[in-house]
């Protein structure tokens, strides 16, 4: 094992000289969370509205366990992916289990719930100061939904950037359904993990790196957001 | 289809349904929170012309409005629009809220959102904001303009439905003396071209300038209504007395 200091250096010319491998890496993670986080946004947006607008029996129920469901670990989702994906599963013969697909599946899973569940709040703040106006106007609910979900847009925006966030760099679900193969299923998390278990710290270490300069990023731009929505009093 | 299908009387009263008014208001009641808010509220409204509602702060004047235009329900007598009542009545008109909700968007979507809400034709728009003096703001957030701005945006959308009653709570309350001359013609020119109007306000030099009847609310209940020629000169109740004196305390 080499010591740190060195360690650092080999991961920061890695990171600068934009080494095939790690850039392989960095974006097979993109590409999964990323599609991962539309595919969330795609199911947990009308959801979060669904039960923002609407007053039916259960409701409760029905907020406490989008509550619970964002506090999913992620080996349990990747589990859960994995008995379902696997050859004998009940979608075993999708052919998906440790391939990218597998892995984008089990991060929606992931972060549908919080996509849902923190919508439905941002939503349903918005509806209880509009609701009287809209009814005034005699919208329907898809007006009435599709309105909510335009003007919530910054909020609703860093909704998907939460989510995005969780995705990127969480481990469980992905080594579980994806197997961390090497040009295959290989993403930053789990190549971080598997690295640092052999002791190749200088591509852990770089991979560190890119992951922490994209939760910086995510953060900044949730911030630059929430500054552009107040300059026009969109908040 | 036939001709004689096309021409039945249903379809003729589909186009053209009969008119919002009269509206009768018989011992309105409404309990919120375990107190009669609205404590029989008798009341009627011809066809045409400006119905000014006054009466001390908390006497219920919002909330009637509310009620009238169906967006609460009452907790007993009744309430009729010729026959229709509010709920159904609603699309046919529009309040103006005291504290107007304006859309997080530019002035112009704000206008927009409505017109293409309502099936109406989205190039009035500019006539629209014309009308009310904010032509030159359409590119701004709705939510940064000023109070009189909001309240006259408000005011844009509101006819931008065409309404046959348009409900006005206190729209001028906190607009500059042009302002408020600019509103009192919009809605004068609205009244003059057939929109019956019933306006709210506690500015005594404003009712007795747009009002062709008064509404005197006090308590949650009518003390008195009159033609304005009459109201004025000579209030027949003693709270519109004392209140036209600056004497009247909830
Ligand atoms: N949701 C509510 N629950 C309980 N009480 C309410 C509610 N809304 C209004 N009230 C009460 O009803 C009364 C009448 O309210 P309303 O807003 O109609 O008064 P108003 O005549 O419009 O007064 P102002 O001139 O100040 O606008 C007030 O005393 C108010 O506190
Ligand atoms: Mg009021």
């Amino acid at each position: 094992m080499q010591n740190l200091g060195e360690a650092f250096a080999l991961a920061l010319s890695l990171v600068a000289s934009g080494d095939p491998d790690l850039l392989e890496i960095v974006a097979l993670s993109l590409r999964v969370s990323l599609s991962a986080t539309a595919l969330a946004c795609l199911l947990g947006l009308p959801l979060g509205a669904l039960v923002a607008t609407a007053r039916f029996r259960g409701r409760g129920i029905v907020l406490v366990v989008m509550n619970a469901l964002m506090g999913l670990p992620p080996v349990v989702v990747g589990l859960l992916v994995y008995i379902h994906l696997s050859r004998s599963g009940p979608l075993g013969f999708l052919g998906l289990l440790y391939t990218p697909g597998a892995m984008i599946l089990a991060q929606t899973i992931l972060i549908a719930p919080i996509v849902a569940a923190l919508s439905r709040q941002v939503l349903e703040d918005l509806h209880v100061e509009y609701a009287e106006q809209f009814r005034s106007f005699c919208l329907t609910r898809r007006q009435v939904i599709g309105a909510l979900l335009w003007d919530a847009r910054y909020a609703l925006l860093t909704v998907g950037l939460a989510g995005f966030g969780r995705a990127v760099a969480e481990v469980g679900a992905v080594i579980v359904v994806g197997g961390n193969i090497d040009h295959l299923t290989r993403v930053m998390t789990t190549a971080i993990a598997l690295e640092t278990s052999k002791g190749d710290l200088p591509l852990a270490l770089a991979l560190g790196i890119i992951l922490l300069v994209l939760a910086l990023g995510v953060n900044a731009a949730v911030q630059a957001l929430r500054m552009t929505a107040a300059r026009s009093a969109y908040v | 289809m036939s001709d004689a299908a096309l021409s039945s009387p249903g379809a003729v009263r589909a186009e053209a349904p009969p008119p919002l008014l009269p509206l009768d208001v018989r011992s309105l009641t409404l309990q919120l929170g375990g107190t009669a808010i609205l404590d029989g509220v008798d009341l009627s409204l011809g066809a045409g012309g400006c119905t000014v509602l006054m009466g001390p702060n908390g006497a219920g004047k919002s909330l009637l409005l509310k009620v009238l235009h169906g967006l609460m329900a009452p907790s007993g007598g009744t309430v009729s629009w010729n026959g229709a009542a509010p709920r159904a009545a609603t699309p046919r008109q529009a309040l103006v809220f005291q504290k107007p909700v304006l859309l997080r968007r530019s002035v112009a979507a704000n206008l927009d959102f409505v017109l293409r809400a309502r099936g109406k034709d989205r190039d009035r728009r500019a006539g629209l904001l014309d009308h009310v003096g904010l032509g030159h703001k359409a590119r701004q957030p709705a939510r940064l303009l000023s109070g009189g701005e909001q309240q006259r945006l408000a005011l844009a959308r509101a006819l931008a439905t065409d309404p046959e009653v348009l409900l006005l709570d206190e729209p001028t309350a906190s607009l500059d003396p042009a302002s408020v001359a600019a509103i009192e013609a919009i809605v004068g020119t609205a009244r003059d071209a057939g929109t019956r109007i019933l306006f709210v306000t506690h500015d005594t030099g404003q009712a007795r300038r747009i009002a062709d009847e008064v509404v005197f609310l006090h308590r949650g209940r009518v003390a008195e209504q009159g033609p304005a020629a009459r109201f004025f000169p000579v209030p027949a109740s003693r709270p519109a007395r004392d209140y036209l004196d600056g004497r009247l305390v909830v």
